[in-house]
């Protein structure tokens, strides 16, 4: 396979790899940058596990060819603040993790956009990131705590 | 895999003539990349869209159309107010393709090019009446999106021709409603679902999974503007077996679809799930 030379931004930092031509954004990340936090769970677009910020907006990165990328800037798990994962794991969101990644991004996106909430609902909001785990409602009461709001109504 | 990265339009329409038949071009990807890991990918060529962002990615309005960019995003929809305004049909179909990761990504254009039955936002533009405009190297020309399929994938797009722009009429529209029926709520592809608007025009019925391709219900559309009343969804059943063909596949049943899609319709016409704006006391 041919390769192709990216240059991008990734936590703040300019960054340059030379990956395979067919490389996603998700394998640059993992194999190439060290940032072995952004997870592959179904590399469908399905499950959200690979969430990272590509111009401010969440993505999937198991669904962004690496060539995409060129001259973009790119947050990932790494350089989200613990705190927001700590208030996240304080009331059950995370159980063995795999989802975690990506939930902890989308949750960031929102606290940085909360008006989107006057569109949709958190639940539907949160449905690209799916948890095998937690049957989700501790995953949705770590975003109300992150976002300061109070806890949904028991349903 | 070969990858062309054209920098300009006209470029890629250029390489679109000399090579058309053989590219796929990839703007959100979020067709093309699913199922990476299983799909032969050497002999794959592919014409990357996305540096086209100032010539093809933007919403606009002119007097009389909405303008959506070939690279134009379900998001970008959602979070434009006067879109939201006047097109709250084409928003409720965009909040319901994926979910957030895949709005952000997925485009107008690309929905219309991977030609799914199941395409989502399809119907709500089959029913607000766009228009698809088409360029090559030589010329650009328009197809009405209601006869751009010819069959399942099959379409009046050339070789050589890439979608630039969608363009959506604006006019009052006193009616619309949206209902897609999914495995679960959200993100979930479409069983059966419906997109409805009536304006001066008259009525446009838009539905998917039900057909090889996205198809309007003629004779529904036709008996509502003659001013028929419906009194039990049987009777839409009776006239929607001209329109549709739904078949049985791993997500549904032919039966199901289509009693389920002559319920949304009847009880849509008496309930449409978008408010029109005098009655949201906007
Ligand atoms: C997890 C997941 C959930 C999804 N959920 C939904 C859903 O609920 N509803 C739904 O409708 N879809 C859904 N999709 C499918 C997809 O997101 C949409 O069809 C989207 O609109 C595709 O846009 P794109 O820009 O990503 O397309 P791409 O993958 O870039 O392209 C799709 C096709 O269109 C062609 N194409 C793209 N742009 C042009 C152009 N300008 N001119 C000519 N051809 C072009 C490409 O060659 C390709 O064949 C989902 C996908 C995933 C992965
Ligand atoms: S790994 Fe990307 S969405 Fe599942
Ligand atoms: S904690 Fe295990 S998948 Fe979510």
């Amino acid at each position: 396979m041919d390769r192709i030379e990216v240059s991008f931004i990734l936590n703040g930092e300019a960054a340059k790899q030379s990956v395979p031509a067919d490389a996603r954004l998700l394998d640059m990340l993992r194999y190439d940058c060290d940032a072995t936090g952004t997870k592959e769970g179904c590399g469908e677009g399905e499950c959200g596990a690979c969430t990272v910020l590509l111009d401010g907006l969440p993505v999937n990165s198991c669904l962004v060819p690496a060539f995409q990328v060129e001259g973009r800037e790119i947050e990932s798990v790494e350089s989200t603040s613990a705190e927001l994962a700590e208030t996240m794991n304080a009331v059950g969101a995370a159980q063995c993790g795999a989802c975690t990644p990506g939930i902890v991004m989308t949750t960031r996106w929102l606290a940085e956009h909360p008006d989107v909430l006057d569109q949709i609902p958190i639940r539907m909001f949160m449905a690209g990131n799916l948890c095998r785990c937690t049957g989700y409602d501790g995953v949705i009461e770590g975003v109300n705590r992150v976002l300061g709001r109070p806890g949904e109504e028991e349903v | 895999m070969e990858i062309l990265i054209p920098k300009t339009l006209d470029e890629a329409l250029a390489l679109m003539a000399e090579r058309g038949g053989e590219l796929t071009p990839i703007a959100g990807g979020t067709d093309v990349l699913v199922s990476w890991h299983s799909r032969e990918h050497e002999s794959l060529k592919l014409l990357d869209l996305s540096r086209l962002g100032a010539e093809l990615g933007s919403i606009r309005f002119s007097d009389e159309h909405l303008h959506l960019g070939a690279l134009s995003t379900y998001w970008q929809a959602i979070d434009n107010a006067q879109v939201r305004e006047e097109f709250p049909l084409l928003v409720a179909a965009a909040k319901e393709v994926g979910a957030i990761q895949i709005q952000t990504r997925g485009t107008w254009a690309g929905n219309i090019g991977n030609g799914s039955p199941a395409a989502d936002g399809v119907p709500a533009l089959l029913a607000c009446d766009a228009v698809v405009v088409l360029s090559s190297k030589s010329e650009t020309v328009e197809a009405p999106l209601h006869e751009f399929w010819t069959g399942y994938k099959q379409t009046v797009r050339q070789s050589d021709q890439l979608i630039v722009e969608i363009k959506v009429p604006r006019r009052d529209r006193d009616f619309q409603h949206w209902h897609k029926v999914g495995s679960r709520a959200a993100q979930a592809i479409t069983k059966v679902g419906v997109a409805m608007a009536h304006d001066a025009e008259g009525w446009r019925i838009a539905a998917n999974s039900v057909a090889p391709y996205v198809v309007r219900c003629r004779a529904v559309e036709k008996a509502l503007d003659e001013g028929r009343k419906f009194g039990r969804p049987e009777d839409l059943e009776e006239l929607l077996a001209a329109d549709v063909a739904p078949i049985d596949d791993i997500r549904s049943t032919g039966e199901f679809r289509r009693k389920v899609l002559a319920r949304i319709i009847y009880f849509g016409l008496a309930e449409p799930s978008i408010k029109p704006l005098a009655d949201v006391g906007a």
